[in-house]
């Protein structure tokens, strides 16, 4: 084992964020420099792990373990494997963009501070294998988080940063409970001695149906607050609305998909009979979440607040794909995670954009800015597009695999969460209609057009939309082996078998 | 020369991104050229491609391209590629062939438009997006141009995005759209999981063997057309299409008229097998879904004035005679009157272009008349499509809409009357706009006034650009019945040509009665279409009868309205019931629940006051009130 590559993934932002901190705050563009480095070195090097990634090879990848508190068998292990490469790779791209791109206009110093150390925390949850590191990492993570709301929001600010934190921290309140209880109960069901290990815990023990319900459910409690699951979503609104644009970049990008990412590997991994056991609720609140998310997102008033609410729409979808136990569905959420970080991203960059320039993001005050900003409108309709799912972009990719995998299995669901593709339609294009059709009236007839340096900006956003519609290939290539040994884990335990497609017949007058 | 199939829409894709690259530098009118040219090489591609399968033998004549794994998970593997067969490229001859000249036309049409080069490059985008739907070797490759032409659809009906009823026909159309995709979609899942895969080889041939099952066929054949309804704009999903006018006029020519809208028709015929195994009431559903709409979109056009809406109800009423012969197993006749459709109807609207942009950006008729001396060679080719339409022969309308007059007969003859009645009512309001539009008195003096801007208001003549493709549709519009000819089986030569494609849906009608008598049907025809013809020139040529226009065909039975009723009313009233419910319900008891632990923690607070009598009195009252538990209630000691 050489250089520990994804030890300083980990490392390299939470330098970083000490570095900042030691910097005189007299001289901000030093300390933007020295986050922009830190960051862009831990993205270079996500980059890296992902070209020298093994698509042959289903399992933990690049695996650093070392015994950490012995007595309780606490270690320090860390792997990345298809379902959480992608993720980890765009938090490493995700950070740098939103440290050059985004100006959080006062104190920079701490805020970069925070946002480095909020990447370290997400770098951690994503690439922890032992349920102790991987609950430090997912608790570390609200502090900053709460910070940038709380410190660089807007106006209700900290009832918003408050309420995040409080409703997220419940939920984690009951997990912990979760992880000390598997712990202690997976000695005596098949482990032999006590660990925290992730990979240890789920190949070996055995939980009694019962006891294994239960404790997915204090894990799954967790993820669903942080997802946000229809009903457990309204923090979401208020903090995305709250929040400083890069703080809503990094929310909406990749820490809702924490909620997501861990459903999959402390739900279905850990506790495969529980989730196949608990599947028609998850299947039945995602269907929900996706109808009611879309709807309420139709009739709201603030900008920021509509991809707020589409955002639980969007997740709807990933919780569907997740609970659909078939590797199309599966491997359609864990790109759509991904997808959903890049569009929404790119729009809630967007909507920061208009209010630097308009000081609103309410609707109605917004009026025919497509025909005085043209290419601005231009980039946001292709990220409008993404969003909708149409063909070609990357929205579509992840949302049509979910779709067509949910539907093997989960029939009915299917069929009424895929109207939520007409009802994203709808609101979106009303939205974009009132803010850039139309005669722009006095106060957006000056609507500055993208500037150089922000078109340099969203370049990267708008280039993994187009490339992941058209050519999502080798992004499956990397997440499907794993989601299918996922598959084949929960078969084995639970006796599951993936529904079985016929083999299509041989077509006539074709070489075969 | 089959093997580069793939550039057919890879030359619009670059017209696009030429245009979208270098559109402002390039201006008008060279980026209008550039877009042309593309889609004219596109063209000669496709020439080129329909030679070369020609020269195999039938049963060869289709061909598989794949470009790369597009989507491949699992047992879901879905390529990016093409298929070039009869069916695809009759469809991509004529929408590249109408298509450059639509371009052609656009550059004279869009003259002096702000945004003339960003048109051509949604122009070109669209013809990527319809070719990519006709070629696709699979459902989903479809799929992606079937969106495509709808997103693009959107971009160009709300092209004069400052007007705000143009911003929202394009909304419309793209959400109404979206509805039918729900459709598409479903349909897949369903292929997928019955087959195994998504392309129409492997679906069809399923559905030949048998190996799907009826239940499953007719899922799927219900699905796909809900999908065809709605792009097609077929009953109820028909909306949006009268709204999409509000795009420039060769946007309506082009994409409203001769190509988008027949990708239902299309879509319907690549998967007659699978029609054909589902359950017989599905034929029938469609066609009279068809013969519905035709019917009720024919007496709609009666009463419209403005110029671009008769044509906009003439086009949804064609359209649901392709439906009837959809459903009556009259594929080739389908697709016969799609490419003569496209000829006439291009014309038209190209036409009625060219009179708007003569009569500086004037749409009612009540405000025309007598142009036909001003505006000869519009006027000359309009008449031409109008007869086209009507269905005098020897034109190309004729000839198609009689073929699917005969299979209808066959399948029933309550199809036929009504078919019948809508053809009599296309002459007679084809007629009326001819009548209104270039005979009779002028109107339009009083319009002066509005045009002060452009001295004395005398409407013109439009440039070659705008003419000359007129000339060639008109032309295609008086010669396309040959195509297929009813006097002999010789002269069958689009039924032959297309023959490997539709060989498992096309109906038998050899010894029905109508075959037998298929002259006499001929000759009702055409005294149907002199009939309506005939009762329009007395109403409105020579003011014998008094028109017959109620407020109800005007207002198009009231149906739109009574669903944008709904839809702004209890519609809208449930969404905003749904946000409140979020707000005050869900989050409200979020909101409870903190302010309750903040309320009584407060209060637990008092508790804690700090004065050691207090805690000595509860300790005291604790105490007491143990001792009487376990006296009392316990009964120790």
């Amino acid at each position: 084992m050489g250089f520990p590559v994804l030890t300083t993934l980990v490392l390299a932002p939470a330098v970083g964020a000490v570095a900042v901190a030691l910097l005189s705050r007299r001289r901000p563009e030093w300390i933007k420099l020295m986050a922009l480095l830190a960051s862009a070195f831990t993205g270079a090097l996500s980059i890296w792990v992902m070209s020298s990634f093994s698509t042959d090879d289903a399992g933990f990848q690049f695996v650093s373990k070392h015994l950490w508190i012995e007595p309780w068998g606490i270690s320090w292990h860390l792997g990345v494997d298809g379902i959480s490469l992608f993720l980890v790779v765009l938090t490493g791209v995700l950070f740098p963009l939103v440290i050059v791109g985004i100006d959080p206009h006062h104190d920079h110093k701490r805020y970069f501070a925070w946002l480095l150390l909020l990447e370290a925390g997400m770098m951690g949850s994503f690439l922890s294998l032992d349920l102790f590191v991987f609950f430090v990492f997912f608790e570390l993570v609200l502090v900053p988080m709460y910070f940038l709301i709380g410190g660089w929001g807007y106006d209700d600010r900290v009832y918003a940063a408050t309420k995040f934190f409080l409703y997220t921290m419940l939920g984690s309140a009951f997990m912990l409970v979760g992880i000390i209880t598997t712990a202690v109960l997976a000695r005596s069901n098949g482990v032999g001695h006590i660990t925290f290990d992730l990979v240890e815990i789920a190949e070996k023990a055995t939980f009694a149906a019962s006891t294994g319900r239960w404790l997915f459910f204090a894990f799954a409690v967790a993820f669903a607050v942080k997802v946000p699951m229809f009903p457990l979503h309204t923090w979401l609104p208020d903090a995305h609305t709250q929040a400083p644009t890069g703080g809503s970049v990094i929310l909406a990008g990749v820490m809702l998909k924490l909620g997501t990412y861990g459903l999959l590997r402390f739900g279905l991994y850990l506790f495969p009979e529980a989730a196949r056991w608990g599947a028609p609720l998850f299947l039945t609140l995602a269907t929900i979440g996706i109808i009611y998310g879309a709807v309420v997102a139709t009739m709201q008033k603030d900008l920021k607040r509509l991809v707020a609410y589409s955002s639980v729409a969007h997740l709807g979808f990933i919780v569907l794909g997740t609970f659909a136990f078939t590797s199309q569905a599966i491997t359609g959420a864990v790109m759509q995670m991904v997808n959903h970080g890049v569009s929404t991203g790119a729009l809630f960059v967007l909507v920061g954009m208009i209010y630097e320039r308009r000081h609103t993001r309410e609707i109605a005050q917004l009026r025919g800015i497509q025909k005085v900003a043209p290419i601005f409108a231009g980039v946001f309709m292709v990220v409008m597009l993404s969003s909708i799912g149409v063909p070609g972009l990357n929205g579509f990719v992840g949302e049509y695999l979910i779709l067509i995998g949910s539907f093997l299995t989960a029939r009915w669901w299917t069929v009424v969460a895929a109207t939520g593709v007409i009802l994203a339609a709808l609101y979106l294009m009303w939205a974009y209609q009132r803010v850039f059709h139309g005669e722009p009236d006095d106060d957006n007839k000056n609507f500055p057009e993208l500037r150089l340096k922000e078109g340099m900006f969203l370049l990267p956003f708008v280039g993994l939309i187009v490339f992941c519609g058209v050519y999502p290939k080798p992004m499956l290539d990397r997440i499907e082996p794993s989601v299918k040994a996922l598959i084949t884990h929960v078969s084995e335990k639970t006796g599951y078998t993936e529904p079985q497609i016929p083999t299509p017949p041989v077509e006539e007058g074709e070489a075969p | 020369m089959v093997d580069i199939v793939w550039l057919i829409p890879a030359l619009p894709l670059a017209g696009f991104l030429l245009v979208l690259l270098f559109g402002r530098r390039l201006g008008e009118p060279r980026s209008g050229y550039l877009a042309t040219a593309m889609v004219g090489a596109s063209f000669l591609v496709t020439v080129g491609v329909f030679l070369d399968l020609r020269s195999l033998p039938s049963e060869a004549r289709s061909h598989v391209v794949t470009l790369f794994s597009w989507l491949p998970v699992g047992s879901l593997q879905v390529d990016l590629a093409f298929l070039a067969d009869p069916l695809s490229i009759t469809m991509c001859l004529f929408v590249t062939g109408i298509g450059t000249l639509i371009h052609l036309y656009a550059v004279g049409y869009m003259h002096g438009d702000p945004r003339f080069s960003k048109f051509f490059m949604y122009l070109n985008l669209f013809a990527f997006s319809m070719l990519m739907l006709v070629l696709g070797e699979n459902l989903l490759v479809t799929f992606l141009g079937w969106e495509g032409v709808g997103t693009c659809s959107y971009f160009l009906i709300a092209f004069w995005h400052e007007r705000d009823s143009a911003a929202t026909a394009g909304k419309k159309a793209f959400v109404t759209n979206r509805v039918g995709d729900w459709g598409v979609m479903m349909a897949m899942f369903l292929a997928f999981q019955a087959v195994g895969t998504l392309s129409y080889g492997g679906i069809n041939a399923a559905a030949e063997s048998g190996a799907l099952s009826q239940t499953t066929a007719t899922a799927i054949a219900v699905m796909l057309f809900i999908g065809a309804c709605g792009k097609s704009a077929q009953l109820p999903l028909y909306l949006w299409l009268p709204d999409a006018m509000e795009g420039p006029t060769p946007v309506s020519a082009l994409i409203h008229a001769a190509t988008m809208v027949t990708a239902g028709v299309f879509l319907l015929t690549r998967v007659n097998p699978v029609i054909h195994a589902s359950a017989s009431w599905v034929p029938t559903l469609i066609a009279v879904v068809g013969c519905a709409t035709a019917l009720f979109a024919a007496t709609i056009a009666v009463a419209q004035n403005d110029i671009k809406k008769v044509l906009a109800y003439s086009t949804v009423s064609q359209l649901g005679y392709m439906f009837l012969a959809v459903g009556s197993g009259a594929y080739v006749a389908a697709i016969f009157h799609m490419i003569t459709h496209a000829f006439f109807k291009a014309l038209l609207f190209l036409g009625s272009g060219s009179v708007i942009h003569g009569m500086h950006h004037e749409q009612d008729m009540r405000r025309m008349g007598a142009l036909r001396t001003l505006m000869p060679i519009t006027a000359f080719t309009f008449i031409i499509g109008w007869l086209a339409i009507a269905g005098v022969p020897p034109f190309a309308g004729f000839w198609s809409k009689d073929e699917i007059l005969l299979f209808a007969f066959a399948k029933s003859p309550v199809l036929y009357v009504f078919g019948l009645i809508t053809a009599i009512l296309t002459a007679y309001y084809m007629t009326r706009q001819v009548i209104m539009v270039f005979y009779g008195t002028a109107r339009w003096h009083d319009k002066a006034d509005e045009h002060g801007a452009h001295g004395d208001f005398e409407p013109h003549e439009s440039p070659v650009t705008m003419l000359a493709p007129l000339v060639v549709l008109a032309g295609l519009s008086v010669v396309g019945g040959a195509l297929q000819l009813p006097f002999s089986s010789n002269l069958h030569f689009l039924g032959k040509w297309l023959e490997p494609v539709v060989e498992v849906g096309e109906a038998n009608i050899h010894g029905t009665w109508a075959d037998n008598n298929k002259y006499l049907l001929l000759v009702i025809a055409v005294v149907c279409a002199a009939l309506g013809i005939a009762a329009s020139i007395a109403v409105y040529g020579k003011h014998r009868a008094r028109a017959i226009e109620p407020e109800v065909l005007e207002q198009g039975w009231y149906y739109d309205r009574t669903v944008s009723n709904f839809m702004g009313g209890p519609g809208r009233a449930a969404f905003a019931a749904a946000a409140w419910f979020d707000r005050t319900i869900i989050d409200g008891a979020v909101n409870q629940v903190g302010k309750v632990v903040r309320g009584s923690a407060g209060e637990m607070r008092k508790v804690q006051s700090g004065y050691v009598r207090q805690y000595a009195a509860a300790i005291g009252v604790g105490v007491v009130l143990l001792l009487v538990w376990f006296v009392v209630i316990r009964g120790i000691l």
